[in-house]
């Protein structure tokens, strides 16, 4: 029985753990979702499980745990032209903190272009317009806006990429693997009607789209597919951060500049 | 497709186009058209912030106020929850400027802080319109009660707010107390109070509608109130930091209530 104010009692549906008798914080075996971590599960469990089950009480089918595994890979790298990568090696290039340098990843890759809202939104409009096409065409000519939202306005239908002109060919890569992989309802959905749908947008899909649809896919919810776009997106963060640092600032970009306000200018007028 | 194609994209192409400033190495910098040593080095800091964010100026009596509502607000009670992750920093050995900066971001809060003074922020500039097109007050402020939560009225501990007489006390000193959306603030405060007797104004709603008197939008009011706590925040990291490693809100295995899954076998 113990002995601590059960109002200090921190209160968890995920992990357990089992004190060794004679030190009552060091765990002699832990448990998620009832799982023997270390005694059952390293060893024989994949990571994709273990994600998932830190989510989730059961389960899915293996071709569904096959999916976000293909997913994982297809998002551990956005690459150098990513803007949260590029935060990152900002980071890495002038010697900051490791944490620092992937904070400056999940800071700008959590945004509402092309980051982690981008996957919130997307995800949202999912649970909205579902596989209906014309849902999808009243989404995206009407979604309100919040006003109070501390993240600014959306510039573009979630999911779909405000630049471009056709589908790049990874994101189509990506959406057919992960239907065939996962043979699920949004996946395959959205690869037999991918065309239509970016007809009636009027934009081509982008990855966070698909990311979207897998998660939607998976079971879910918004908020937790904003937090697995923001993790998977780590490794590639990592790396690049570290790589630049190799590198050294003098070999990394610092750009030329347009002062278009410039005190020393006025005064010569 | 219609889409804006990548045409804008090339033209930014290694180049930063900007009205804001730029640093020159060796020679001078640049803030918001002005020399910065030549100009602006004789700015209290709080003002050359505010000023960078809205591009204005603001009197003395406002500068002292912005500067008031910080000080009045720094609470260095490491079980705070922003303040507590500054402290778990320090006691971890992890380094203060990580600690400080992720105590930073959680403020950005729904319960409390950012979110919650952006919320309030909205409705009061929201409420100035409809009072203006001649909506009833008490009409408005119940129906926006009952559709969602207005923001800035009750706290999660204790609903009576401490700092509100303090900062009252000095804007009116300052001759700041009579704005539209602090006066509305105090309006809000009435009409809840006959429905919801838990709903008293707390700091958030006070601290955005002095704020939003000084003509700040919800956006600018976002960026100025980011140091908000932050005074507040070193003492429980330093304190922390003396303390024996890891001995910051210890927790035992009993410490954590498990309401999940019975153990069960793994069978994959």
């Amino acid at each position: 029985m113990s002995d601590i104010d059960p109002k200090h009692l921190i209160h968890t549906r995920i992990w357990q753990e089992e004190p060794e008798p004679d030190n009552p914080f060091a765990a002699r075996a832990a448990f998620c979702r009832g799982y023997d971590v270390f005694g059952e599960m390293v060893g024989k469990a994949r990571w994709v499980e273990m994600l998932f089950l830190l989510f989730r009480d059961e389960l899915p089918e293996t071709a569904t745990l096959d999916m976000l595994e293909a997913l994982s890979v297809a998002l551990a790298n956005p690459g150098p032209r990513d803007p949260s990568i590029h935060a990152a090696m900002c980071g890495g290039v002038a010697g900051s903190t490791a944490a620092a340098s992937l904070i400056a990843a999940l800071s700008v890759g959590a945004g509402r272009y092309g980051g982690a809202r981008d996957v919130f939104d997307a995800m949202a409009a999912w649970g909205i317009c579902g596989t209906d096409l014309a849902s999808w065409q009243a989404h995206v000519a009407g979604a309100p806006a919040d006003p109070a939202d501390i993240w600014p306005r959306g510039e573009h239908p979630p999911g779909f990429d405000t630049y471009g002109i056709s589908t790049a060919t990874t994101v189509s890569q990506l959406l057919s693997k992960l239907a065939l992989i996962g043979k699920t309802s949004c996946l395959t959905w959205l690869d037999g009607h991918r065309q239509q749908l970016e007809q009636v947008v009027g934009l081509p899909l982008a990855i966070s789209g698909v990311a979207a649809a897998a998660f939607a896919d998976l079971g879910f919810t918004p908020k937790e597919g904003e937090m697995l776009y923001l993790l998977l997106r780590l490794p590639g963060a990592a790396a690049h951060a570290l790589e630049q640092g190799e590198y050294g600032y003098k070999r990394f970009p610092f750009y030329a500049l347009d002062l278009e306000d410039d005190p020393t200018r006025k005064d010569a007028a | 497709m219609k889409g804006r194609g990548p045409e804008l994209l090339r033209e930014h192409v290694g180049r930063l186009k900007t009205r804001m400033g730029a640093c020159y190495p060796g020679s001078h910098a640049v803030f918001r058209g002005h020399d910065l040593h030549v100009e602006l080095r004789g700015m209290d800091w709080i003002e050359l912030y505010i000023f960078g964010i809205t591009g204005r100026r603001f009197s003395p009596e406002q500068i002292e106020l912005l500067h008031a509502i910080w000080v009045y607000t720094s609470y260095p009670d490491a079980r705070l929850w922003n303040n507590r992750i500054a402290a778990l920093a320090g006691n971890v050995r992890s380094s203060a400027n990580l600690g400080i900066a992720a105590a930073l971001a959680v403020s950005e809060a729904t319960v409390y802080g950012g979110q919650a003074g952006c919320r309030a922020m909205e409705f009061f500039l929201r409420a100035r319109v409809e009072l203006e097109k001649g909506v009833n007050l008490e009409t408005l402020v119940l129906q926006e009660a009952c559709k969602r939560r207005i923001y800035g009225y009750g706290r999660p501990i204790n609903s009576s707010d401490e700092r509100i007489p303090w900062l009252m006390a000095l804007a009116r000193r300052l001759g700041l107390d009579q704005g539209q959306h602090v006066k509305l603030a105090f309006d809000v405060e009435r009409v809840l109070l006959t429905r919801y007797p838990q709903l008293r104004i707390n700091y958030a709603a006070l601290h955005a509608a002095l704020i939003a008197d000084l003509g700040l939008s919800m956006r600018e009011y976002q960026l100025l109130r980011i140091p908000t706590f932050l005074a507040g925040m070193p003492p429980g990291l330093i304190e922390a930091a003396d303390k024996p490693e890891g001995s910051l809100f210890p927790t035992p295995c009993d410490g954590v209530a498990y309401e999940g899954i019975e153990k069960r076998q793994w069978r994959r």
